[in-house]
């Protein structure tokens, strides 16, 4: 029942009565204005900066899609977008698969699961600038992991990815995958924790093997995880950026620039805002093409399942 | 004839040995891919760990991977307070309080807020009310590269740019639209019954709101609040973009700690600087990781 409707039962007409009734409305109104401001205000700020002639200040000569033309005519944002894509297609691939076999892994009724499971989360807890630090320092050539394999004998080892113009990217997938993938196995084990354990008592009755089970009755029960894992990874790699700055920050050269780090370069390096909110737009286009098909897809499921029941 | 009767008992034992042995193999690979991802898993944070307590000439000579020969605990105290960042040598300390002072204020009203705006948008639903949790979820998903140039605009406006109080508004409002999520998912599944019944007792908004709803909202007030914390506490963009010197919180100050082109890499300062750093949320994750991980979960799944 409406707020109001409980005012009108309580024989409420006088003005406190009817205040009162509107209180639920005051309380969420600051909430509310700020999160539209925040949503709707500031995108389309940065989206009109896109189409403006700003450089070192926001100024507001209309330009039209100027900045968009020589955003994409830029070598760096080419740099950018097909580091975003290669980025994205190792990493959300591999923390799936290496998140699912942790999974798998920790459903096998092992003993101490939650030391285990606390081990391959934790990076989770610390931030992406705390994990690219140590690991650009086990990237180094001088001291660490290669320095370490060269020690033990093999002198020929190389390892030196954030020194090196064609791998760094593989750095930055690396730690990314090294960070992530606990977080791909906790949505993947309550998942495999939440199908129905009598559908899987029956296969194993009928003497189906524990890899038939999981391939024929538990993952297919679990597919829609797999979608919203990838499309949960999908987004969080566009916004790459801690990352690539704390371990490579964008090299060697501009071998390691993302989208996200080529906004900052842009806005707060180069005095080139408008190129910079038109790189922020494509970031937020990016994520909308990712989101908005899920999200219809999402709502389409919910419709499908009101309608069987 | 009498031979196949006579050894099927022999045969049966020989089919549990081989199933035995079977399950023996697959534990012990089981437990090996563990402990092989376990090791990878665990190596940074040893690293970091160790190098923190060896002197540096040690750490050159031996490498960052390696245990420790001696121990000595000099560089913590220096990278608490004498270590030098971007011209200032007063150590981490300076850093660290500035994101406590950032992330204690942030997380309490961030969380309150969405417990309050989630109370209303699930027990006192009114014409549109479902459009405005839609709207606000969209915030989740928000770049914050687009917030980049409105907030520096405003916060200039306003008088808190270069301000940690300007990252503290800054971080309440990114981070409403997870906390009202958080809130009002949990409190959907209070019965109706429990809050319309107090309706019909005389309850107000607010007594229903203290009498009811926050005393079993516990769990997801930890999960918000926890949620929060490490998020406000490990952000970096907004650190290093709105604020600059002296007022940066602990990330930025990382940032350019390991950017300062000195010659030689004092390793065993700059790993008990990270270690700072990274205790915090390390702690909260230790203490409260069950309810880190229902975080975690929930704001995937949604």
């Amino acid at each position: 029942m409406s707020s109001a409707g409980y005012a009108a039962m309580a024989g409420g007409n006088s003005f406190w009565e009817k205040l009162k009734s509107w209180t639920p409305i005051f309380v969420i109104a600051p909430a509310v204005v700020a999160s539209f401001v925040y949503v709707f205000v500031f995108s389309g700020w940065t989206m009109y900066i896109s189409l403006s002639d700003s450089t070192l200040l926001p100024t507001y000569g209309f330009k039209g899609l100027e900045n968009y033309a020589s955003l994409w005519a830029n070598r760096r944002w080419g740099v950018a977008y097909s580091n975003l894509f290669f980025f994205s297609g190792i990493f959300v691939l591999t923390t799936m698969a290496v998140g699912l076999l942790l999974a798998l892994l920790l459903d096998q009724k092992i003993r101490a699961e939650s030391f285990w499971r606390t081990m391959y989360m934790y990076p989770l807890a610390v931030s992406f600038i705390v994990t690219g630090t140590v690991w650009q320092w086990l990237y180094n050539p001088t001291g660490g992991i290669q320095f370490l394999v060269q020690s033990m004998g093999w002198t020929d080892f190389e390892f030196a990815l954030t020194t090196d113009r064609k791998n760094a990217i593989w750095a930055i997938i690396i730690t990314g995958i090294w960070q992530s993938a606990g977080f791909t196995m906790a949505l993947f084990l309550a998942g495999l924790r939440s199908v129905d354990g009598d559908i899987i008592k029956a296969a194993s009755i009928d003497g189906a093997s524990t890899f038939r089970i999981y391939r024929k009755v538990i993952l297919p029960s679990i597919t829609p995880i797999f979608l919203a894992v990838a499309v949960v990874q999908l987004q969080s790699a566009i916004k790459t950026f801690d990352l690539a700055v704390a371990l490579t920050n964008s090299g060697p050269g501009i071998s390691t620039t993302f989208p996200a780090t080529y906004v900052y370069d842009l806005m707060f390096q180069r005095g080139q805002i408008g190129e910079g909110a038109a790189a922020a737009m494509m970031i937020l286009a990016a994520l909308a093409v990712v989101l908005v098909p899920y999200s219809m897809y999402l709502g389409w499921r919910r419709r499908r399942e009101v309608a069987r029941v | 004839m009498s031979d196949a009767t006579l050894s099927s008992a022999p045969a049966l034992d020989l089919e549990a040995g081989r199933a035995g042995r079977r399950h023996l193999i697959s534990r012990i690979v089981i437990y090996g891919l563990l402990t092989f991802f376990g090791i990878i898993y665990l190596m940074p944070l040893w690293v970091v760990f160790f190098n923190s307590f060896r002197p540096l000439a040690e750490i050159s000579a031996n490498g960052l991977i390696a245990f420790p020969q001696t121990f000595r605990l000099d560089a913590w105290p220096q990278a608490w307070s004498e270590f030098c960042i971007g011209g200032q040598c007063a150590g981490m300390q300076r850093y660290f309080w500035n994101s406590i002072m950032m992330v204690v204020p942030a997380t309490i009203i961030s969380t309150a807020m969405g417990a309050i705006t989630g109370y209303v948008l699930s027990k006192w639903k009114f014409r549109g009310s479902e459009i405005i949790f839609g709207m606000m979820l969209l915030g989740v998903f928000m770049p914050g590269q687009i917030a980049l140039l409105p907030w520096a605009f405003i916060l200039g406006k306003i008088g808190l740019a270069n301000s940690v109080y300007g990252l503290v508004l800054v971080h309440c409002i990114q981070g409403l639209a997870f906390t009202t999520l958080f809130c009002r998912n949990y409190f959907v599944g209070i019965p109706d019954d429990l809050v319309k019944a107090a309706r019909i007792d005389g309850a107000g908004f607010w007594r229903i709101f203290y009498r009811i709803i926050l005393p079993i909202s516990p769990p997801i007030l930890i999960v918000t609040v926890i949620w929060q914390f490490t998020g406000i506490w490990n952000e970096y963009l907004f650190g290093v973009v709105l604020n600059s010197g002296a007022n940066q919180p602990i990330t930025a100050a990382l940032v350019a700690l390991s950017m300062s082109g000195t010659t030689v890499r004092t390793y065993d300062v700059m790993s008990a600087a990270v270690l700072i750093g990274a205790l915090p949320p390390l702690l909260v994750y230790f203490f409260g990781g069950k309810y880190f991980v229902r975080g975690l979960t929930q704001g995937a799944i949604k």
